[in-house]
């Protein structure tokens, strides 16, 4: 297991059939000073496309994987209040029903926990080094994330920090149109 | 065409007394999932000489895995674990990653 800690962020790439453990971040996260925990989980479902999937198998370049949701974590930080970030992610297979990745923040208020907590899953899937491998009865497909094809060409005009502030501006854009 | 010959001899003695100008460098390649797939290796040494950029690199890796054709306009590169654009010019003992359309999450 690859983990990292810095300050209140608390970053693991979980070994091959090493399931997470959704307590073991809440309770990271959990503060007498927090009125708000937010999570999300991402979990295999049984089909895509009419296809009936058996698992996903995941790999990662596991250094920069750290690095980039380090970087993650630090952008969310400077967009909202957080007091603590978990964020988990299996390598290996995981079969239907299981959890792949796991995000937990905790802030003062809800509103801070929520946006964060979407914001980090939405730049893991944009910029993160991990690959999933779509098993299914009729064949195996690396998948590809649109988050990252539509970001692509950024990527690589500086590190994941620039990309990741870049895409937060276009979120608080959307987000704006959506109010 | 006078100037070749005469640095011809000087450059074979600089070689001679260990000048760098010839020397290789090594680059760490790493390949993931389909880049992988298509090379059967999931790392290996590249040797290319000093100013080559990312992309020459690239291109070198493409000459001899050509199946690699199959994801070059949809992969990024990475240089020591940052992604990079592939004007780079690459240092010795640079690691140098092959990153295929990403699936986390």
């Amino acid at each position: 297991m690859a983990a990292e800690e810095e300050g209140m962020n608390l970053i693991e790439i979980l070994e091959e059939n090493v399931a997470i453990d959704m307590s073991k971040y809440m309770s990271y996260v959990q503060s007498p000073s927090c009125g708000a925990i937010a999570t999300f989980g991402g979990t295999t479902r049984d089909t895509f496309e009419g296809k009936t999937v058996l698992e996903l198998r995941y790999e990662a370049y596991v250094p920069m994987a750290v690095r980039c949701i380090k970087t993650i974590c630090t952008s969310a930080r400077s967009s909202w209040n957080l007091n603590s970030i978990a964020v988990a992610h299996r390598l290996g297979p995981v079969p239907v029903g299981e959890t792949s990745v796991f995000i937990a923040t905790s802030a003062v208020h809800r509103g801070d926990a929520l946006n964060a907590c979407k914001f980090i899953i939405d730049e893991v899937k944009a910029s993160v080094p991990i690959w999933k491998k779509e098993v299914c009865t009729n064949g195996e497909v690396w998948k590809e994330n649109s988050e990252f094809l539509e970001r692509r060409d950024e990527l690589g005009n500086s590190s994941c920090r620039k990309n990741v502030v870049e895409g937060m501006d276009q979120r608080e854009r959307v987000a704006a149109e959506e109010r | 065409m006078s100037t070749n010959s005469f640095e011809s001899p000087s450059k074979k003695m600089d070689n001679a007394v260990g000048e760098k100008d010839d020397a290789f460098i090594k680059v760490k390649v790493l390949f993931f999932a389909r880049a992988r797939d298509l090379t059967g290796m999931a790392d290996m040494s590249l040797e290319v000489s000093p100013g080559t950029t990312a992309h020459d690199c690239l291109n070198k890796l493409i000459s001899k895995f050509p199946g690699l054709e199959e994801i070059r306009n949809c992969m990024v590169l990475a240089l020591n674990e940052e992604y990079a654009l592939g004007s780079v010019v690459v240092k010795d003992g640079d690691e140098l990653a092959i990153i295929p359309p990403i699936s986390g999450g």
